[in-house]
Formats: structure tokens, sequence, C-alpha cells
């Protein structure tokens, strides 16, 4: 559990953290196995705060993941999800009248205590290690020592040999747009709201935006996306197609390269948005109950006084230079998770690179953090799963002519009873086309995609090729047996939908 | 080249030319049915490497493995590949577009054992030796002879009724349609083969019957993974109270709506399955098969009409069938899976009879639309399954309302009252003792294990050998039957897995081989599987007793965890009851031979693991793959506490 105590705290993109350690007069007392550096007898602090956002909703020790991203993220998708289980139910011979309704304050509370207990077993765990922790806002005095400020405006002083920034990242308000920060809220506060948001608009083609539209599209509010160009960039852009496609399905609304000009407060309460068309030129308004910003993440890393300690910077990212170790330019400053350039904005990463870094620090082993390959999911209403290069990526690394990919379009079982649609349901498998056509990357589209995902990961890692995966019996009858079964090219231009058994 | 060209479609079923035989070295690969030319342009796999075909040597001896050679094929060669005399033989028949089966003495396997018998079956003392339709020509001088005499031409054109066929009606027939055998059947029609697939569902003592498809799409997989899925619905709806979805107090389940819509897939699927063979080109014929004689077989409809064909190969897929305890009233009043999923009336309290996946998984869908279930079971829980895992499912069914009597067997089921559903009294005895108990159910529902259907198919008539115990039916690592040209798959062959897409998987593989040249084999290798108990269990590789016993308990290492799925949290449901387990071979860089999960969607977890497994995954590996967060999977990403050092495993937080 030191493990992930300690991870947990390493991450934490709402506040400031430090996680400080000093050797002990002793030098390294042998623990056997264990990460964490407190359990490896060093001294170790925690320093976290979090600032509250500009609506004012602040949380506890643990992070966004824990506080304000995966989370609640994912547990307001299984609310949603929950939804669509009840329409199916009937189906199944389940006799729940039609429609329920939903109630977002229960939700939310159930979320919330959720959370909150996550915060004290953090901090517990913190405690059970002898890691002191500080909720003080921290900045560098020198390469040496950082000073924190408590709520209340007290300073401490605190001097460490190693130091880690993991302070990660805060959402982005488009500060230009007239009354953007005024009325309008971000991820830091749509899982902290005590009531519905109602009508709402999410502006931004982020997985964050994404997820956030298909939950609330799923628990039933009326829900908008305005996007100005793509959707998922950087993601495959036929998988982030097909995501859209599934979402506006179900019912979401989509603007599509358009952009907000002016965010209004109209006398009753109602948010008034005026946008741009970029197609047409024209200007639109509509009224909505809640405007969401999830136009990216800036880290946080401007308050820290990186300077005084000499710490670099990309000016453009503001993101902090790491090299392989996680070093920053000053050789015992170090910096892992969302806010160090270049590493994918993953939990899963940053708790892995603590992890890695606190055993090199002391002694225990000299393995470096790899960064290739990892997987991740889009929790959106059809779950998207994915692991290595996406189509257009392995094109442009080995060319068109040298990468084969696979694909079929499946109906998951439990759809059919359900009389669900799966259009969207797909798969994609891309892969050299060089016999043994080593695979290069995995998509994965359908429910479960997250667990569907997991395990070819490692396969990936193991160097899987085409010709292993289609060795691989299936598990009868699931998705991710279709992974196993992905015999049509698109290249051979035959029909990928699946049919029968 | 002079050849009629349908003649030549049947003869050249597989397109090998003879140094593909002797390249072929280290294989048994010298029997082989020749095509009577060169290798025919029109087929794709032409000049391909030829697979390796056994003649399964290694069980029979070696007169019985020549006997079935010469009963089998209408001509036979039996020759050796240094001989002068035996190549003009062979071009002797290649002139003439006949096909023949080669039989390479001295490149068999038992090479020495086969010219024993090769003497003491011809009482000649030297190659080559010809027969045609089971009767010698001689060796050759004779043959040439018979051939100038205008003798072997009429033999070979001779079509008595005792005779072999001289053509064949198909190339191949498929017994049976189920997984295995559609597969099979769409796979060879891709090569333009003519096939003919029969299948014939007998109806089950309650009156039961249903359309192609097999098992796993009318009585298995599919109907039984809708219910689960209904079953799961109902914890959802459940759970949805907790996530603020406003649900009236109680929910109720209407069996016969599941039931209708279940079946109304399956229809669905019966045609689709139907379309798909008439779109290939595949004959079907609802009617059951029966050999009657060598590449003979009976087909007889269920009005009693009776059709022979003749094949050049058979495909026998027929599966297995539910087995009856053999007690008084057992066929009169219980039920078996075959019956469960279009039961047209509720069910209502029930007895579950076995321990086996289909008993826990009927017993906890059962369970999971609300009626009360009991289990009853001789001995253990899912033999064969890691036992640890096993238990684990039954605490957890038995913590959801399901009730286990133990170490009892029923003795008699008699009937209280007739209705839908009636009342049954069950009289039970202990397992060690004398002891009976008795008690009221609904319905008795019987999954005590299944049956081969092998011994109505006139297997004797043709020399196919079977498991006289358990009637299964042994054959080579590439489905090949005693009788080389009877192939077997799915659920009948002996030590082989009873899964879907491990027959699904063999039958493709099988037409790929007979004809397309391909000698990929089906590896029975770390194929996964998953239970779908109301805990899902999903495993791959070996069970910790099977890997203790060929490791031996000091070099496995047993990591293992409970793990909370995020979703249960909120309803604050079944902490510590979600399991993962992965068994790694010490002495192989801690790789990992065994991969066991206990929680929602396991099939979908343990899907890619699987193929990570094929790739000969490692610990080292697992810890080195970052998780997806949050999901269960991840737990694999993360497992730190062995076994052996007894440290907690227990959830606290996230």
């Amino acid at each position: 559990m030191a493990v992930m105590a300690m991870a947990a705290a390493l991450r934490g993109p709402g506040g400031r953290f430090r996680w400080r350690t000093q050797a002990t007069a002793g030098g390294v007392r042998g623990s056997a196995r264990g990460a964490a550096a407190a359990q490896l007898g060093k001294k170790v602090a925690v320093v976290d705060y979090v600032e509250p956002s500009p609506r004012g909703t602040r949380w506890g020790l643990g992070g966004t993941c824990v506080n304000v991203g995966c989370i609640p993220k994912k547990l307001i998708h299984q609310a949603a999800l929950l939804g669509g289980m009840i329409r199916d139910a009937p189906h199944y011979g389940w006799d729940v009248a039609q429609p329920v309704l939903h109630d977002w304050r229960k939700m939310a509370e159930a979320v919330q205590n959720y959370v909150k207990s996550l915060n004290w077993g953090h901090r517990v765990q913190l405690q059970d290690r002898k890691v002191k922790y500080f909720n003080i806002k921290a900045s560098f005095v020198n390469e040496h020592t950082i000073c924190g400020v408590t709520k209340g405006g007290k300073e401490t002083l605190l001097s460490a040999e190693h130091i880690v920034i993991a302070t990660g990242g805060r959402p982005r308000y488009p500060t230009h747009i007239e009354g953007a920060l005024e009325y309008g809220i971000t991820s830091d506060d749509i899982f902290w709201l005590k009531e519905s948001p109602g009508k709402t608009l999410v502006v931004g083609a982020s997985y964050v935006a994404l997820e956030c539209a298909g939950f609330l599209t799923g628990l039933g509010l009326d829900t908008t996306v305005m996007m100005r160009s793509i959707p998922l960039r950087g993601f495959d852009q036929q998988m982030s197609s097909l995501v859209t496609a599934y979402m506006a399905s179900q019912g979401t609304r989509f603007l599509k390269h358009c952009t907000p000009s002016r965010v209004q407060k109209l006398p009753d309460g109602q948010l008034q948005v005026t946008w741009e068309d970029l197609t047409s030129g024209k200007e639109n308004m509509g009224t909505f109950s809640t405007v969401l910003w999830a136009i990216g993440r800036i880290p946080e890393t401007r308050s820290l006084n990186l300077e005084n300690a000499g710490i670099n910077t990309n000016p453009n990212s503001q993101k902090i230079l790491v090299d392989a170790q996680e070093a920053t330019s000053v050789p015992h400053i170090y910096a892992i998770g969302d806010v160090a350039e270049g590493r994918p904005e993953l939990t899963p990463t940053a708790i892995m690179a603590g992890k890695l870094l606190a055993r090199r620090l002391y002694g225990q082993s000299l393995d470096v953090m790899d960064y290739s390959n990892v997987p991740t999911t889009v929790f959106t209403p059809l779950e998207y799963g994915c692991v290595g290069l996406s189509e257009e990526e392995a094109m442009a690394r080995h060319g068109e002519e040298h990468v084969e990919v696979y694909h079929a379009y499946y109906k998951p079982l439990e759809f059919t009873v359900a009389e669900r649609d799966a259009s969207q349901c797909y798969i994609k498998m891309v892969c050299l086309r060089k016999p043994p056509q080593l695979v290069l990357g995995l998509h994965f589209l359908g429910p479960n995609a997250g667990e569907v995902t997991q395990g070819f990961a490692l396969g990936i890692k193991c160097g899987a090729s085409y010709e292993q995966v289609m060795r691989t019996v299936g598990i009868h009858p699931t998705c991710a047996e279709e992974v196993a079964k992905l015999r049509i090219s698109k290249r051979s231009g035959l029909d990928p939908t699946v049919t029968g058994c | 080249m002079g050849c009629g060209k349908s003649k030549e479609r049947r003869a050249a079923a597989r397109p090998q030319s003879e140094a593909h035989g002797r390249g072929g070295r280290g294989r048994d690969s010298s029997a082989k049915v020749h095509p009577p030319s060169p290798p025919l342009p029109e087929h794709p796999a032409t000049g391909a490497s030829g697979p390796s075909r056994s003649t399964s040597a290694r069980v029979l001896d070696p007169r019985a493995r020549l006997r079935a050679c010469i009963d089998s094929h209408p001509v036979v060669l039996l020759s050796k590949s240094t001989c002068e005399r035996c190549a003009e033989v062979k071009k002797l028949f290649k002139s003439m577009c006949v096909p023949y089966f080669l039989l390479e003495l001295d490149q068999a396997e038992d090479a020495r054992g086969l010219e024993r018998a090769f003497s003491e079956l011809t009482s000649e003392t030297d190659v080559p030796v010809v027969f045609v339709k089971r009767r010698k020509i001689g060796g050759h001088g004779p043959t040439l002879k018979a051939y100038q005499e205008g003798r072997l031409q009429k033999l070979l054109k001779m079509n008595g009724s005792e005779g072999l066929p001289e053509s064949y009606d198909y190339d191949l027939i498929i017994v049976g349609g189920g997984s295995g055998g559609l597969a099979a059947a769409k796979e060879a029609a891709k090569y333009d083969k003519k096939i003919l697939v029969l299948d014939f569902v007998t109806p089950t003592p309650h009156g039961t019957r249903w359309g192609l498809g097999g098992t796993c799409v009318n009585v298995g997989c599919i109907p039984k993974k809708l219910m689960h899925q209904a079953a799961l619905l109902g914890q959802a709806v459940q759970d949805s109270r907790n996530y603020g979805w406003k649900i009236e107090e109680t929910v109720k389940h209407d069996w016969d709506k599941m039931t209708e819509a279940v079946q109304n897939y399956i229809g669905s699927l019966n045609w689709g399955y139907r379309v798909a063979l008439r779109e290939r080109k595949v004959t079907y014929e609802n009617a059951y098969g029966q050999f009657v004689g060598p590449h003979r077989i009976k087909a007889t409809n269920n009005k009693g009409k009776e059709k022979i064909y003749t094949a050049e190969k058979f495909l026998i897929a027929t599966g297995e069938r539910p087995r009856y305890l053999g007690i008084p009233g057992d066929r009169e009043f219980c039920i078996s899976s075959d019956d469960l999923f279009s039961l047209p009336y509720c069910p209502g309290k029930t007895l579950v009879v076995g321990a086996s996946y289909v008993a826990l998984e009927c017993a906890g869908f059962l369970a999971g639309i609300g009626l009360d279930v009991t289990v009853m079971v001789r001995s253990i829980l899912l033999r064969g399954f890691d036992q640890d895992m096993a238990n684990k499912i039954g605490e957890h069914m038995e913590e959801h309302g399901v009730k286990f009597i133990k170490q009892f067997i029923p003795i008699k089921v008699e009937q209280i009252e007739a209705g839908t559903p009636g009342r049954l009294r069950v009289v039970a005895q202990s397992t060690s003792g004398g002891e009976t108990i008795e008690g009221e159910y609904n319905t008795v529902l019987l999954a005590i294990g299944r049956d081969a259907c092998t011994r109505k198919l006139g297997l004797e008539t043709v020399g196919v050998k079977i498991n006289d115990k358990t009637g299964k039916i042994p054959v080579t690592d590439e489905e090949q039957t005693n009788v080389p040209y009877i192939y077997a798959i799915g659920d009948i062959l002996e030590g082989k897995l009873e899964l879907t897409p491990v027959a699904i998987q063999a039958g493709r593989l099988l037409a790929q081989r007979l004809y397309a040249g391909s000698n990929i084999k089906c590896d029975y290798e770390n194929v996964p599987t998953t239970v779908f108990t109301p805990l899902e269990y999903g495993a791959c590789g070996l069970s910790e007793e099977k890997a203790v016993e060929k490791f031996g308990e000091e070099n496995i290492e047993v990591y293992h965890s409970y793990f909370w799925p995020l979703e249960w949290t909120i309803p604050s449901r079944d902490n510590n009851k979600c399991y993962a387990k992965i068994i790694c071979n010490i002495k192989d860089n801690e790789r990992v031979v065994g991969f066991h999960v206990l929680g929602p969607n396991a099939g979908e977890v343990t899907q890619g693991f699987a193929a990570a497994l094929k790739c000969g995954l490692t610990k080292m590996q697992l810890d080195s793959t970052i998780g997806i967060h949050p999901v269960c999977a991840e737990v694999f990403t993360t497992l730190s506490v062995t076994k052996r050092s007894g440290g907690s495993i227990l959830q606290a937080g996230c």
C-alpha cells in the first residue's frame, strides 16, 4: 500500500507537491523490496495544496485523478452506463417502468463521499509510512529549499537533498472570451456540483470534453459539444470520428467548426453563449444552464519560482524539461507526471514513474521508465481503448506500403437482445506488413474497452505479431475475442462486418 | 493434360507433388493421396509448402494401419521412395489421370513394422504393390500387364454395390452442424470444394429440439451468456439506485419475456447459418448421418427417409449432449441445459445437480433473476479448474443466496404434481454413508456432465476407433482419426478442450490444411476460457495444482491480490471478492504459466492476457506494463504479494 500512497501523493496536479527526502545518518537502511522512499528508511515530506478553482471548488489529498479526474469521471460514466442498462433491462425480462429519472444530487453525494474516503485513505497511508504531509502552497527559495505558505498565510521553510516536482496541471480557461472565467466551469468543478448542471455546453474536443459530454447526455441532460476542429487530437482519427458518431446517435449535439466568442448571464440566470460558425462565418447564439470549458490543461509551474532553483521549462508549454531519469536541469530535482515535458498525461504512468524514481534514488534498482506503448482508454459512452500507434502515425513512420491494418465491425452479444445499435463497435489492429506482421497498435471501440485493452497492451509489450494474436483462441462469447478473429485487411477492401459466431 | 475437369477437382483434393513427401523429413508425411497430374494451376495452394499428414501411427499397429489404408482408398500404391519400378507405376497412374493413395513404406513412421506388416498382408517380398478397390493387383509386372490387357481400366470403372465408389458425391461430408462443423464447411467452401453438412438434433427426453448451429448457439454459450446478462442487469438495476436513478423498490423478472427474446435471437442465428451455407454453396441436410461403409454415409431425415452419400473425406463434429443420472424419474421429470434456455415456463424453485461449469452458470443466473436455487454437489466444484478459484466462486454464490448441498447425489425423482412447473420430490443420498434427504422443487436441472455423440454414427462399420469408456475419439495432432479419410473436431475429441472457439479454430485450420496447402495445426496450448458465474472467472494456462505438479511447489511463485472494482464502491458491495492470481515458473525467468481472474468482465480481461501468454509473458514484463486506470485489469500490472509470503492481499482503499 505504501507504493500507492507514495505514488498518489506524487501526483496531485491540483496543487503543489514537493516530495522531499533527506538521507538519514545511517544511509540506506536495508529494506529488502519496497518502492517508496519512506519505506527505504528515508525522511520524506509531501507538500500539497489545492488552489481553489475560479468557482471556488477545492478538494483533498490525492491530486487530479482521485478528486477531479479518473475516479469521479469513471463513476459518473458508470452512472450513465447504468442508465443504458435500465433501458436494456425490460428486453431481458425485467419489469422496469420507463423512463427512469436521475437524481444528480444523490449521485454526486455518493461520488463525493467516495472521493473523500480516498482522501482520508491517502492521509492515513502517508502517516503509516511516516511521510510528513504539509498542506501548504510551496515555491522554490533555492535549489535545496522551498517555502510553503498555509491558507492562513503562515510560512514554513523546508530543505531537502532531493526534490520531486509532481504538481500536474489544471484546466485552461479561454481568458480572451468575455464571461468565460466569470460564468464557465471546468472539470475541476463538474464532479463537485451539488445540483445538476442542466442543459450544458461543453467547449472543447479533448477526451475530457467528450467524456463529460458523454456522461451528461447519459444522465439525461441536454448536452452540446462545441469544437473548433477535430475530436481527440493525437488519437487515431477514424476511431475518434466513430466515438463522436456514437455520441451523436445517443443524443449529444455537436457544433463543429465553431468557436465561442461571448458568455453572458441572462436575468433568469441562464447563460447566453455567442459563437462563430467558422464554416459560414455567421454568428449564432444559444442559452445553456452550464458552460464547461474543456479546451486543454496547463501545467502548474508558474507559481513555483522554478527560476530560483534554476529549473528549465519549455517556454511554450511551460512544462519542465526532464531526461530519461526524470531529472530536471538541476540534477537533484526531478519532475514526473503531467508537469513533465513530453510525458503522457496519465495517472498510471505517473505512478510508475514515481515508483521507479524512488527505487533509483535509493539504490534499489536502475530501471528507468519505458514510456512507449502506454495503453489508455477514453471513457466515452462507447469506450475507446488503445495502445501503440494510430493508423496515421504508423503510416507516417513506416510508409503506407509497409503497414497492414486489420479491422472489424462487430456486435456485442448483449446488444442483440437489447436491440442496441452497434454501428460504431469497431476494432482495428495496425501491423507491419512484413511477416510475422508485428503489431504496432490496437484500437478497440466498444463496451469495457479498458478491460479488453490491458492484456493486449502486454502482448504488444512482449512483441506480439499478428500471427500470434491470430493463434490465440478466443473466449466465447466476448467482445475481446473479436480481436483474435481480425482477418479482414483494409487493403483487401472486403466487408469487415462480423457475421455469425 | 487430358483429364476431365470435374474428376480432376475431386481427385486433387490435396495438391501435392511427390517432392513434398521427400522434402518433409522428420514428418510422417509419406502417405498421401496423389493428384493424377502435376499441381493443378487452378489451385491457389499449388506450390505452397506441403502439409504433413500423419497416418495415425501412434494409435494403430502397423498391420491395422496398412489394412485401413487399403480399405479406405480406391487405389493404393505401396511403394518406397527410392524404388525405380514404383516410380514407373506412379507415372502410369498419372498418365491415366487416376488418383491414388501413396504409402512410402521407407518414409513412414515405424518403417520396419510397416515392412513386416507389408509382407504379411500382401504375401509379396518387394514393392511396389497395387490395390484397387481392396483387391490386390500385384507388383510392377502384374500392374503393367493388367493395364495392357485393359483389366485395370475395367476394374477402375466398375461400380458394383460392394465396391468403393469411383467418384464421390462430395469432397467432404461433415457430420454435425455446430460451431466446428460449420467453421470447417465455410472454410472448405472457399476452395471450391463440394461439401455436405448433415445436422440433426435428436429431441431431449423433455422433447426440446432446435435448429442449425449446434450447442453453442442453441443450448450453450449464446443463451447462457444472454441469461447471465439478464442476471447482471438485475444487479445493475439494484446498483443504479445508489447512482441516483429513481427505481421502484422491487423489480420483478418475467421469464417468458426473457426466454422469448433469447429464442428470437437464436432463431435469427439459425437462419443466418442456413443462409451462410447456401451463399457458400454448401449443401445442408437436416438428417442424421451414419456410416454404412467406406466413404459411404446414410442420411436419415425426420420422416425416416434415407439417402446414401459418398465422399472422399469425412469430418465428424457431432459434439456432446447432457448426461442423465440413470436413476428412477430422471428422464421423465428432470431437465438439462438442453431444455432450460427454451423452457416455456419459469422453472421456479430449482435444484441444480452437478458442479460443472454448466451447473454453476445456470444456478448463478437463475438465482440472479430471483429464483430459489439449490446446487447439489457430489464432490468438488469445477473439476479440472483451479480449486482455489473454484471455491471462491462457490463462496460468492453462497453469499448471494445460492444454497449448496454437498456430498449428496440424487437417487430418485418423483412427481408430486404435474404442471408448468410442477412439483417434484427429490431423494438424495450422502456419498459418505447411507443418510438420505428429501427435498421439494419445481424443477430439477441435471448438469452432471456431457457425453460424446459417437456411439450411433456407425463408426464401427468404418473402423474409427473410439475410447470405449468415454466415447471420445482419439485423433492425431492434425485431427485425423485412425481411418485416414475421417477427421474429427470439437467436443468429441479425446483429451482436447470442449470449447466453441477451439472447435472453430480446429475446423478452420483443418479445412486450410486439407484444401489450401496450409500446414498450420490447431494449438491446444494456453487456450483461455471464462466461466460466466455471477462473479465471472477467466483463466488461461495452468491451474495452481497443475503448476505444482508440473514444476514442483518450490519452483513456482504465485502472485495474487484481491481487488475492488471501482463501480462496486458506490453501491458498496462485494469488497475483497474479486481476485487476481498469476502463477510463474521461477526457473524460467518467472514466466507466467497460469493466469486467473475472478471479477466482472473476466472474459474481456482474460483475452488479451491470453495473447500475451502466447508471446511468453514474464512477471517482469507484467510489472513494467502500464495499467489502464481505472479498470479491473490493471491489477495485474501491480501484483506484488506472493502466496508464499502470506502477506495481506485485502483491499483497503484506492
